[in-house]
């Protein structure tokens, strides 16, 4: 009797799954259905036929409107909110090889459309203590797993993909700038006034390339989703003379700074790979390989223009250089 | 009989306030309104410019707006606290600084939300956090608490307001503009007195202390962890809410002792408040002045004492460019309320008010000092050559519209105790009545 009832209730139990499941397909089949429906509805044909040739070698005739030219696509702020399917960006940052040579902030700011003065990609002298010499290191975004700056955007404009990148969407950010003080890396810039290029809207507004920007909105390091999708690398990475910067996908481990291609799991084991402010949780995208048997002595990187020069004016190894009369 | 006799007197007494305006008070009101113009060509500047005319830049992307934000909201919580609590105790003094309390406390919680409202740079997508709300967001939570409360303490005000506007609206000698008698029928929504009314209206206002008490712990413990919630060095601190909170009531009191101080001697009310209002209220600031200091140690020792490099960092921070400031605000809201109140000869009006303001000016340093150093010492140092990233100072247009938020407050005041009495009078009757029961009661037992 008793086991009777047992077998009775879990029967149910999965008759009620079954069910759920089954009224979860429907809800998901008609949404589709409706979706699909109502952007046949968007695209009037225009009338001009273009022909095409199919994977498998038929020629077939399809309106120019239906055509995505891709990968040149424009990405909506909606698109822009899915990620690139299958994908986990990684970046590793080689500090060895790093000598300041600052090529990677300036494709940076080409690519990106920066001023003077604004970086997402910074690169700070660090020395972590008075014993050890000082490192060149270039920092961007982190595009942490459990991003602080996405958890406390009060209206979702700062968002995580499924490819791992963390995105602004400048068209949704009202500018409270609470991201960017949790962001523990100072990934985060603000737009405090209008520019001129701001109203340059030659080119549609996309949170994978963060241009135009807009005034009174948060701005930073996007991976250059653009570049991902036509598949080369981000300009930071493409414009680095010492194959710094490794750039790559977890999924396939495999990273690439444009030289040469290696594992991803590999480098980081051989190289002790690691994440900075570890401790924090944020669970950063960004490695950083560390700086023994440097390639190049560090002074090669004061060979730059005297306003940098000064930034690093509060490091005690720049000090005891220029007490030295060195610098 | 005797009661509309009584009610009639108190409005006599009462009524030069709201008839008339001396020259002193419409050189105040002209002088108020003044700053706030200037506060407004400031704002249009802001608004018209951008950000860039303020002192804030990519590190410290928060300034004095947000100290005043949290100045201010602390003093309305505090208030919201105080006056319910006051609902609470039975003694016939509450009943003249009550209404101080409460106006400070609507004020305060109107203004406040203004200076988070000048942090955000567009205002005309302000409608983004109701139509993309995430509610993991402790800024939507902040939204949240601080609407909630605004409409809670607009209630209990309004509450607190009706039946003076019952006994303002039933004087016919009143000699106001129709406007304002029109206001007072209005607002008076029918109260008549009566024993039902009365009673209803004390079983309200009772709940209501209750909700405004609870209401005041939760939106400025959500405040607090705006800033606890993050990583930062000098904010992600587990004592941040109760800290938040008692130095939010420190600074409510001090505003409150201050308020009573100016209006006892420009409304000439020495009879109603008098100076045992100003010894509780310095006791209360000496008991919160040594929970303050005793929170304020607790939170910078730690640091101090296991010395993690990005708390030693930002002690150095605080013992380096903002030396005097943190010594300042330190030893005057602990160690100055403890030298003059605690002596008994030393705890005079003047010296109790001179003390509040001291403290005023300290907690104020204080928020400033929670904010700014914190921002200014990050985990990767800054490493920039443009002066304005690397240390943040207030433009005029930042203080301009801090002192307008000041004006605001003293001008809304102002106007405010010209349309209803700063000393409630229903409630003057009503300690009158009860101690005549008392009497009555004495009196029988006695015969008997």
């Amino acid at each position: 009797m008793e086991k009777n009832k047992n077998e009775k209730s879990s029967t149910n139990r999965r008759n009620f799954l079954k069910l759920g499941l089954m009224s979860s397909v429907t809800a998901v089949a008609g949404a589709s259905l409706i979706s699909n429906l109502a952007s046949e509805e968007e695209l009037k044909a225009s009338g001009e036929k273009v022909r095409l040739l199919t994977p498998d070698g038929k020629v077939v005739e399809v309106d120019a409107t239906n055509i995505n030219n891709y990968p040149e696509a424009h990405i909506t702020p909606a698109e822009a909110r899915k990620g690139i399917p299958n994908r986990k960006f990684v970046m590793v940052i080689d500090l060895a090889k790093c000598k300041n040579a600052r090529k990677c902030v300036e494709g940076c700011q080409k690519g990106h459309k920066l001023d003077h003065g604004e970086e997402f990609m910074k690169v700070q002298l660090i020395q972590d203590n008075p014993e050890a010499e000082p490192y060149w290191f270039p920092k961007n975004c982190m595009h942490c797993d459990e991003p602080p700056c996405v958890t406390v955007c009060p209206t979702g404009a700062t968002f995580k993909r499924d490819d791992n990148i963390v995105l602004v969407d400048t068209d949704r950010c009202i500018g409270c700038k609470f991201c960017i003080t949790s962001c523990p890396y100072s990934a985060r810039q603000f737009n405090w006034e209008h520019k001129a290029k701001y109203d340059d809207k030659s080119q549609p507004y996309s949170p994978e390339t963060s241009v135009p920007g807009a005034e009174g909105t948060v701005i930073k390091c996007d991976f250059c989703p653009d570049m991902l999708r036509q598949g080369k690398l981000p300009h930071c990475a493409q414009s680095c003379p010492m194959g710094v910067i490794y750039f790559g996908d977890k999924n396939e481990d495999i990273v690439t700074n444009g030289e040469e291609t290696v594992r991803f799991s590999q480098l980081i084991k051989d190289r002790a790979g690691y994440r900075h402010l570890e401790h924090l949780g944020t669970k950063p995208n960004v490695y950083y390989l560390p700086p023994v048997n440097k390639q190049f002595p560090l002074e090669r990187g004061f060979d730059i223009d005297e306003e940098i020069i000064e930034r690093y004016k509060d490091v005690p190894y720049v000090q005891e250089l220029k007490k030295q009369g060195k610098l | 009989m005797n009661l509309t006799r009584r009610k009639s007197e108190l409005v006599k007494e009462f009524s030069p306030m709201l008839e008339k305006t001396s020259t002193l008070s419409k050189i105040w009101i002209w002088s108020l309104v003044a700053i706030i113009l200037v506060g407004a060509y400031a704002l249009f500047l802001q608004i018209y410019e951008g950000q860039s005319v303020t002192g804030m830049r990519d590190n410290v992307v928060w300034g004095i707006y947000t100290v005043n934000f949290i100045f201010f909201l602390g003093m309305g919580y505090a208030g919201a606290f105080i006056s319910s609590v006051l609902h609470f105790i039975k003694t016939p003094w509450k009943n003249s600084v009550s209404r101080i309390v409460e106006i400070t406390t609507v004020l305060s919680i109107v203004i406040g939300p203004v200076f988070i409202l000048l942090c955000i740079y567009r205002l005309d997508r302000l409608h983004y956090l109701f139509m993309y709300p995430r509610i993991q967001s402790p800024i939507t939570w902040d939204v949240i608490a601080v609407i909630t409360d605004l409409i809670g303490c607009i209630l209990y005000l309004y509450l607190t307001f009706i039946p003076d506007l019952a006994i303002l609206r039933d004087s016919d000698n009143l000699k106001v503009p129709k406007w304002k008698k029109k206001m007072y029928r209005y607002l008076a929504i029918g109260y008549q007195n009566t024993d039902e009314q009365k009673e209803k209206l004390h079983k309200i206002t009772k709940t209501m202390s209750v909700i405004v008490i609870a209401l005041a712990i939760v939106a400025y413990t959500i405040l607090a962890w705006v800033f606890s919630l993050t990583l930062q060095p000098g904010w992600n601190s587990t004592i941040f809410a109760p800290y938040f909170i008692v130095s939010g009531l420190y600074t409510g009191v001090a505003v409150i002792i201050l308020v009573m101080y100016l209006i006892r001697k420009h409304l000439k009310l020495e009879k109603h408040i008098r100076k045992v209002h100003f010894i509780f209220a310095g006791v209360i600031l000496l008991i919160l002045s040594l929970l303050f200091g005793y929170f304020t140690f607790s939170e910078y020792f730690p640091k101090w004492f296991s010395h993690k490099a990005s708390d030693t960092n930002l002690l150095n921070t605080l013992f380096s460019n903002y030396f005097w400031m943190f010594i300042i605000a330190n030893y005057g809201a602990v160690l100055l309320p403890l030298i003059i109140i605690s002596f008994k000869k030393l705890r005079t009006i003047k010296l109790i008010t001179l003390t509040a303001v001291i403290a005023i000016f300290c907690l104020w340093l204080n928020r400033y000092l929670i904010i700014i150093p914190t921002l200014e010492t990050p985990y990767l140092p800054i490493q920039d050559t443009r002066p304005e990233y690397v240390h943040y100072t207030a433009t005029w247009v930042e203080w301009a519209l801090t002192f307008t938020g000041v004006a605001a407050f003293c001008l809304l005041f102002t106007l405010l105790i010209k349309f209803v009495p700063v000393i409630p009078m229903s409630g003057i009757i009503d300690n009158e009545t009860d101690q005549n029961k008392k009497k009555r009661r004495f009196k029988k037992t006695i015969t008997e």
